[in-house]
């Protein structure tokens, strides 16, 4: 495969071909991938204003060169128990339909090119918090590559509650 | 502004509006079935005719006026687009343009009649299609590239370039900021002028990009001495309009959003404030009627009032026709206030006026007017002295963007109150007279004679309080009509902050009203006085009565409804209608056990699945009521499902009507609204028993059973009540907001009956009913209108609806809905005939 079609943002829904790319990053031992178009930036840890009273998972907002950017910290997205002291998060800034939103993550990975493979449908026993927010997963030669629903993400009615009810 | 201005301002905008229709024409040649864009045409025509007819350029308003013929008849289908009618159009458009031109040069429209054209437009519009095909083709291009000179003295920005800007000079003081603090350590002279002269630049290029959005109010007021004239002479009076302060600036989106406010108001001054010359004469006033309009700044707010020294407001007369228009009792009406009672003219529905004119009556009513400005933070106040005249004022904020705010600590966190909900700083020390003490637990403050309730931010927001300090600072907000003092742990100083919204996943947190970026780079929060008032109950417990009342008699034409209020979490009033609920019950914990790792009851021989709805509303606080000894449930069933909602404590059943105040952006809360006399926040139960398990509401028994519902409603607190009734009643609910969602909603089928608010907007019901009944297939479906106010007074069959019930009368429009489905299952005739008559 030489030459890559280049992804759109719109072409999301399980429907994509082989080529896509996607910026990687790591939340506890698990593997995701954004569609590298909707990644603004990268940033190492920065200040954080807390918001008292917000739902948990937003850790606060950063001042992103004078746009106020809410900071989503994804372990306590995907229901994972939180980062050992001392280590401080990345943040994978995500242009979202309604504002850049920044996703706390432990560690970023490559940019990487999907070919060949298809997008396969998380696996049915996955916790509920985190199935919700993956589109689907890829077999990677070592690993799962999970595909991360930014919309869904930064939708806080999504998943958060599921965990209550069954 | 001289007739010389408005002429250059018309030049500006016509010559806009004219390149927008040469490509919109030339678009609708391609897809002529558009009707948004044939719309779209046909409206800015009608602008350009309207405006000229208004400054009595009366060639170019007949070639305009012909144009808009023409396109009036393709709206209705009565012509076809075809090529030749659309060079004609375009020629109309080029003649239009050498007017502008001449309008330009000489002032004139020129010697040219353009009475060829006039008349080939007159007969395409009155003759067949292919008659118009007959015109020649297009008689020599006009000079169109000798566009408006007037519109290059001054371009026109996107406000939200402008934003882009602000946001890059504050980030260049920050850097400025950090510059100058490099400087100061270090001896060197020449770095030390750069930088001071990169200091006063900055200074210079804030203030001046800030400048930008600001203009004087002038620009809406230059209108309305032509208004006034016109008015006046129509209504056969003399009016003098007096301008005080047009030089007052305020921001662009501000000026635009009052325009339409001021000119109501000021045409309601000339028609119904002064009276005729006889009349004036005969009391012994002048001839010539006053209405003057002043604005001024104070306090960080433009005051704009705008009087009038006519008959005044009679307020007998407007607690008179309250009770006429049924707006409120006899009772209630004894009880009122002058000053309440004047301001039931703005109450929608309500109207003085004994003949509806021609000058009013139309366009924005004084409900809009007041909503208007209520939209952008601003209020109204109505002063009126019976045959000496009326006073509006208006308090309206300088700008959205940018405002004075006072930088205060709670615990290690800077936040940033507005001043314009700042009262006064208190200081207590603790030798100094005055303390903070508690009535019934609740902590209040001896404020020169009268109690000020008091609230603690760091225990509103649930931060540490830093160690026990000698002062205590007290900031006396006000909220509304009300004022409280709120602890805070520092008061720092005052700044200009620029105000930023925050992302919607923290949009249902009212107690912020936005962020804003300090001087340091870090990102700090706005309270919202009225929030916090809220949160802390402050507010909420001794929320103006006067007002909860007066707000129930406006909406007394809404139906009442009986509401269940209960407490949940950190939610201490919560609502939902009792229709909905099944039944109320106890649990003792013994009873409660586990099924699938989620609590359950047996109950009626069936299994009842238990749900806290705290832990829905806030996923992360503590939450005890499951733990409860008995466990308070509300149960809701629907055919064969139940679910039991676990809450705190049941508090009430109030019969009460339904005022919506504010939606809620919270997962599980619809919105806020006031129920006796308090704000309760009222329970999405669409979204909250959905958590449940996705199939709520679309399992077998509540499924498509009785049919699906089109329901197209504007307010989203209102639709989702009604998705929710509907859905108890076990129809399915398709949601739309607006007309166009409505109808394209409608065209992928499978809809049984379309319910359709009468208020959406644009007469978006009415073409809602023209969709329907248009598009074969569908004339059959039903319409349900749901109408806003109280319909008995309303004559059978003078719909063109199916039928029209109120909003908030459940029963009836179950009833009328099942009705409607049954008729067209059976296609009942006296429905199918009626329905075709129309």
């Amino acid at each position: 495969m030489t030459t890559a079609t280049r992804p759109s943002a719109k072409n999301a829904h399980g429907s994509r071909k082989a080529g896509a790319q996607y910026s990687t990053f790591f939340v506890g031992d698990l593997f995701f991938g954004i569609d590298v178009l909707s990644v603004q930036e990268v940033l190492r840890f920065q200040p954080m204003t807390c918001v008292p009273l917000a739902p948990g998972v937003i850790e606060g907002l950063i001042n992103l060169r004078g746009q106020i950017v809410t900071a989503i910290d994804m372990r306590r997205r995907l229901g994972l128990p939180p980062r050992p002291t001392g280590v401080y998060p990345m943040n994978m800034v995500v242009r979202t339909e309604d504002s850049a939103v920044s996703l706390l993550v432990d560690e970023i990975g490559d940019v990487i090119e999907v070919e060949g493979t298809a997008l396969e449908p998380p696996p049915a026993n996955m916790a509920s918090e985190a199935r919700e927010l993956i589109r689907g997963v890829y077999q990677m030669k070592d690993r799962l590559l999970l595909v991360l629903d930014t919309e869904r993400t930064v939708e806080l009615g999504v998943g958060v509650h599921a965990h209550q009810v069954t | 502004m001289t007739e010389q201005d408005i002429i250059r301002e018309f030049l500006i905008e016509s010559t806009e509006n004219l390149n927008r229709l040469d490509q919109e024409i030339v678009q609708l040649e391609q897809r002529p079935n558009d009707k948004e864009l044939l719309a779209s045409v046909f409206r800015t025509f009608h602008t350009i005719k309207g405006t000229c007819g208004f400054l009595g350029f009366g060639i170019l308003e007949r070639v305009t006026h012909h144009a808009e013929n023409i396109l009036s008849r393709l709206r209705s289908g009565d012509l076809r687009l075809s090529p030749p009618l659309v060079a004609l159009i375009l020629q109309s458009l080029d003649a239009a343009r050498k007017m502008l031109a001449a309008i330009e040069s000489t002032g004139t429209e020129g010697t040219d009649e353009f009475a060829d054209l006039v008349q080939r437009l007159e007969s395409a519009a009155t003759a067949a299609v292919t008659e118009a095909a007959a015109a020649p083709p297009d008689s020599s291009p006009v000079e169109a590239e000798k566009a408006s000179a007037a519109a290059d003295t001054a371009i026109r920005v996107d406000v939200g370039l402008l934003d882009k800007l602000m946001n890059l000079v504050g980030e260049l003081v920050l850097a400025r900021n950090q510059v100058l603090q490099f400087t100061t350590q270090k001896e060197d002279g020449a770095l030390n002028a750069t930088s001071q002269r990169l200091n006063l630049i900055t200074t210079e290029l804030q203030e001046n990009v800030m400048k930008t959005r600001m203009q004087p109010i002038g620009v809406v007021w230059n209108k309305l001495p032509r208004l006034v004239r016109d008015v006046s002479h129509a209504c056969g009076k003399q009016v003098r309009l007096e301008l005080d302060g047009s030089g007052t600036e305020l921001d662009k989106t501000i000026i635009q959003a009052i325009r339409d406010p001021l000119t109501h108001l000021v045409r309601n001054c000339c028609d119904h404030g002064i009276e005729t010359p006889e009349e004036r004469a005969r009391i012994g006033k002048t001839p010539q009627g006053v209405v003057s309009l002043r604005a001024y700044h104070e306090g960080g707010q433009v005051n704009i009032e705008i009087s009038d020294d006519g008959a005044g407001i009679d307020a007998e007369r407007v607690k008179q026709k309250a009770i006429e228009k049924g707006l409120c009792t006899p009772e209630q009406a004894g009880r009122l206030s002058e000053r309440e009672a004047l301001n039931l003219i703005f109450v929608p529905g309500f109207s003085l006026a004994q003949k509806v004119t021609n000058v009013s009556g139309r366009g924005v009513g004084m409900d809009v007017v007041k909503s208007n400005i209520e939209k952008i933070g601003g209020l109204v106040d109505v002063v009126s002295r019976v045959a000496e005249g009326t006073t509006v004022k208006l308090k309206i904020p300088l700008t959205l963007a940018i405002i004075p705010g006072l930088v205060i600590t709670s615990s290690t966190e800077r936040f940033v109150i507005p001043q314009v909900s700042l009262l006064e700083l208190i200081r207590l020390d603790g030798a100094s007279a005055g303390k903070i003490e508690h009535v019934h637990g609740t902590p209040v403050y001896r404020r020169r004679g009268t109690l000020l309730p008091v609230a603690y931010l760091n225990g509103i927001l649930g931060l540490q309080p830093p160690a026990a300090s000698e002062a205590v600072n007290i900031v006396v907000l006000q909220a509304e009509d009300r004022q409280f003092g709120l602890v805070v742990d520092g008061i720092n100083d005052t700044q200009e902050i620029v105000v930023k919204p925050l992302g919607k996943q923290l949009k249902g947190l009212t107690i912020y009203a936005g962020a804003t970026i300090m001087g340091d780079g870090r990102v700090a929060l706005i309270l919202d006085a009225l929030g916090i008032g809220q949160r802390s109950g402050v507010l909420a417990e001794h929320r103006d009565e006067e007002r909860a009342e007066s707000q129930k008699k406006a909406h007394s034409t809404a139906e009442k409804q009986r509401l269940l209020l209960f407490r949940a979490g950190s939610f201490e009033r919560l609502a939902v209608p009792l229709s909905l609920v099944s039944r109320l019950e106890e649990f003792p914990q013994s009873v409660i056990e586990r099924a699938g790792g989620s609590p359950v009851v047996q109950y009626r021989g069936g299994i009842l699945a238990l749900l806290s709805l705290a832990k829905v509303l806030e996923p992360d606080a503590p939450d005890d009521a499951m733990d409860r000894d008995p466990a308070q449930v509300i149960v809701f069933q629907d055919g064969e499902r139940s679910l039991g909602l676990v809450v705190d404590q049941i508090n009430d059943i109030v019969e009460d009507a339904v005022t919506v105040r504010r939606q809620s952006g919270r997962h599980g809360l619809l919105g806020s609204a006031v129920v006796g006399k308090h704000v309760a926040d009222f329970l999405d139960l669409h979204t909250v028993l959905g958590t449940a398990g996705g199939d709520w509401f679309a399992g077998a028994a509540g499924g498509a059973r009785r049919g699906t519902v089109l329901l197209a409603e504007p307010a989203a607190f209102a639709r989702g009540l009604l998705h929710s009734e509907l859905q108890m009643a076990g129809y399915q609910v398709i949601e739309a907001a607006g007309a166009a969602e409505a109808i394209s909603r409608l065209e992928q089928g499978g809809i049984d009956v379309v319910i359709v608010a009468e208020d959406l907007p644009r007469a978006g019901s009415q073409e809602v009913l023209d969709a329907v009944r248009r598009r074969p297939g569908s004339e059959r479906i039903p319409l349900l209108a749901l109408a806003s106010g109280p319909v008995q007074g309303r004559p059978a069959g003078s719909e063109p609806f199916d039928d029209c019930q109120s909003k908030f009368d459940r029963e009836a429009m179950l009833r009328s809905l099942e009705r409607l489905a049954a008729a067209l299952e059976h296609e009942n005739p006296v429905v199918a005939a009626a329905r075709s008559e129309k």
